[in-house]
């Protein structure tokens, strides 16, 4: 019956794995492109970054302890659920960057194929950036990638859906956990992830998204002492200079924006960039 | 009865040091352009070495210019070519290597012994290490055909004069890129003589330019705009305020910082073979090293006995003249850094820690510091939080795995660390339980070309070594 009205769904930000409106009890109105009233989103504050930073540091000794195996597992759930609710993030991609059906459908696509991609390099990556160092004397001596810790990720604004999944999948497949900000004006389809990865097995906190002001939620996140890295991905040239100025109180490593092609194949770029590289010597004899 | 060593020094005759030096710009040599100089000191007589030209922003400009121009050809050159000059480059080091020992034992204050067996084999080794890279880019697993970013401005410390030179040139020429070397104001002479060397190698002008000069030099180079890569090595303030200048800019960056490293011993640790280790982590080069062990974690079971052989060991340890092969400690490289570790000393008194040294005699002129160990530490103590980079050791104690772990990450910086336990299974476990880049188990302060070095956390970023050292000087 096309009179039937319909339930509205009121979106919340994701922290530690639970469904908190901002504490500021803040709201933003966002709209699609012909301007038509989409939802309130939340406006995240201040106190709600530090909190999804918190929930992220929590989160991380036990997603960073997990098994590889685990993880890619986890990773690999994630997109089956997704792939249950394509339909439901190719309105939401449809509505928020003002496409066809069609393109956003295509977008929705990739971003599944592109989490199962990065789902796989779980176990995988350690044998490609790490290895035996062959040292000059009776020493084994191995290097290995470990994750960084907690990253802030700014989501890139022209990609709500695909851009998304590809700065989050590749930060948390190493075992990093994450805070990310949604893309400011289109947040929805960001906060319906939030609710996938909920379902999943993910465990609660190793990603956190918050919907709002980039700028105003990425000052705090890039001076926050217990943040180790910062992917600038949605920050204009103005905003990512003041965040990596920021960021070098505490020598956060920083991904700095530039043009990327979404659609594209990654390389292992946003992968390696949240990675240390441990290397572990001990003698040899008998 | 106790019989004294007799005197063993070496000799001064293999180096010839000028009375002054200009900067090395475009494979000549020139005074500063505004006529600046200061005089290097060696630290353990206070005599004046020489006197080294003080480079000014012109001087950075000039040298970064005459760098990018030598870019065009240098980064066109097949990598074998590259990697040829390179084993030129090492070679030269190999047979110059007792001059270069003894003149950085002169310029710096740190033993023959260890500038000879130490400093100088890794030096050549780095050279060799990354000439063999040079023509096998495609395969270093950065994609093929990785590309050079252009000029590299780097800046190293005092500790390892030579040797940080070598891990910041051999790579960025190995990758096709050329450079602007600041060494540090008090040891800037092995630089200079590594001009020289360049020279002896054919080495085409202004691949490689070295400009002495103080912290303003380096300002200039890390901000100047046609520096395409910034490499530093020192504090982790310094790192900071780098860090804060390339913000925004296309430049890349990889730091190498402070360290405050957790040696780590359990009550199943062969003794005699930690207290080496302990020694090695924290009176190696006077304890001016970015990863000593400057920490030290006693489980509570073994303290007193551990302890015990540690004041026995270093009672043994003799301080004074670097020339003097039998010499285990040199002098501290500055006044003024002899200062900061003579006032963070005192903060450890000051603070409730109680200092044991030695009776030792320090020489009449010169910078000497005793090595000292503190017991009674805590976590809160300044002693335990800030790099002292000098010769002195933090005792503190755990009970658990799990205390060692929390106490050793419980710091901002991020480095290294060492284990000292026979069993296979807690030192694995330990290890990846430690927040640092590099972890010694039954051993400490290993350096190999081969080996991937560098830090977490507020140590910084990059590595340097290795396959991965060679991703700071590739566009990937």
């Amino acid at each position: 019956m096309s009179d039937r009205l319909s339930v509205l769904k009121t979106y919340k930000l994701y922290v530690g794995g639970k469904f908190p409106r901002s504490e500021s009890g803040r709201v933003y109105e966002v709209t699609d492109s012909k301007d038509r009233w989409l939802a309130n989103a939340p406006l995240a504050s201040r106190k709600d970054a530090r909190d999804a930073v918190v929930a992220a540091r929590k989160a991380f000794g036990g997603w960073s302890g997990a098994t590889a195996y685990n993880r890619g597992q986890i990773l690999y759930r994630v997109a089956e659920m997704l792939e249950g609710r394509r339909d439901q993030f190719v309105a939401e991609v449809a509505d928020a960057e003002g496409c066809s059906k069609a393109k956003a459908a295509a977008q929705v696509d990739a971003a599944i194929d592109r989490w199962v991609w990065y789902a796989g390099w779980s176990d995988k990556v350690a044998q490609i950036a790490g290895g035996a160092n062959p040292v000059a004397g009776p020493y084994f001596n191995m290097s290995a990638p470990e994750p960084t810790g907690v990253v802030a990720v700014l989501a890139p604004q022209e990609s709500s859906f695909l851009g998304l999944v590809s700065v989050v999948a590749p930060a948390i497949v190493t075992g990093n956990t994450v805070v990310v900000v949604a893309a400011q004006d289109a947040p929805l389809p960001a906060l319906s992830l939030a609710e996938v990865l909920a379902t999943s097995d993910l465990p609660g906190g190793v990603v956190n998204v918050l919907s709002g002001r980039t700028a105003e939620i990425g000052a705090p996140l890039a001076a926050h002492q217990d943040v180790n890295a910062i992917d600038l991905a949605g920050a204009d040239a103005g905003l990512a200079k003041e965040l990596e100025t920021a960021a070098a109180d505490n020598l956060k490593r920083v991904l700095r924006p530039g043009a990327v092609d979404w659609s594209a194949v990654p390389g292992t770029e946003r992968l390696l960039s949240f990675l240390e590289t441990k290397t572990v010597w001990h003698p040899m004899g008998v | 009865m106790t019989f004294d060593y007799a005197p063993a020094p070496e000799s001064r005759a293999v180096v010839d040091i000028a009375p002054s030096y200009g900067l090395f710009i475009d494979g000549e040599f020139a005074p500063a352009s505004d006529g600046k100089a200061f005089k290097t000191v060696s630290p353990s007589s206070e005599e004046a070495l020489s006197e080294v030209a003080q480079a000014s922003a012109e001087d950075v400009d000039r040298a970064v210019r005459a760098a990018r121009k030598a870019f065009e050809k240098w980064s066109a050159l097949p990598g074998a070519e590259r990697a040829k000059y390179l084993f030129r480059i090492a070679r030269i080091i190999q047979e110059r290597s007792r001059e270069l020992a003894v003149l950085e034992s002169l310029d710096n204050g740190k033993p023959i012994r260890e500038s000879r067996d130490a400093d100088l084999p890794l030096v050549a080794a780095h050279f060799f290490y990354y000439a063999g890279w040079a023509d096998k880019l495609d395969h270093a697993g950065y994609g093929p055909n990785p590309r050079p970013l252009g000029v590299a401005g780097q800046v190293i410390p005092w500790n390892f004069p030579l040797l940080m030179l070598a891990w910041k040139i051999a790579p960025a020429l190995a990758t096709g890129n050329t450079v602007v070397l600041k060494p540090a104001e008090t040891t800037p002479l092995s630089a200079l003589f590594f001009a020289d060397i360049c020279r002896q190698a054919g080495l085409p002008k202004g691949v490689v330019n070295i400009l002495t000069g103080d912290g303003s030099t380096g300002a200039a180079l890390v901000g100047h705009p046609d520096v395409d890569k910034v490499a530093f090595t020192g504090s982790t303030e310094v790192g900071k305020a780098i860090a804060r200048t390339v913000a925004g800019t296309d430049k890349r960056v990889t730091l190498e910082l402070g360290g405050k490293a957790a040696n780590i011993v359990f009550d199943d640790a062969p003794i005699d073979q930690a207290v080496e280790g302990i020694v090695n982590g924290i009176f190696f080069n006077q304890g001016h090293v970015c990863c000593a062990g400057s920490r030290l974690l006693v489980q509570e079971s073994v303290q007193d006995e551990l302890l015990e052989a540690l004041k026995r060991r270093m009672r043994t340890l003799r301080v004074g003249d670097p020339l003097d092969k039998n010499t285990d400690i040199g002098a501290i490289n500055s006044a003024e850094q002899l200062a900061r570790i003579t006032a963070l000393a005192d903060a450890g008194e000051a603070e409730g820690a109680e200092r044991w040294a030695p009776d030792c005699e320090l020489p009449g002129s010169g910078y000497w510091f005793a090595p000292t160990l503190f017991t009674g530490v805590t976590q809160a103590h300044r002693i335990a939080r800030e790099e002292i980079f000098g010769p002195v050791l933090s005792v503190l104690t755990f009970r658990t795995p799990a205390e060692a772990v929390e106490k050793a990450n419980n710091t901002p910086y991020g480095l290294s660390a060492g284990i000292w336990t026979e069993k296979g299974s807690r030192m694995l476990w330990m290890a990846s339980k430690l927040r640092a880049g590099v972890i010694w188990s039954n051993t400490f302060n290993k350096f190999d070309p081969a080996s991937p070095f560098g830090g977490y956390k507020e140590s910084g970023f990059g590595r340097e070594g290795g396959r991965h050292g060679l991703e700071a000087y590739l566009n990937v």
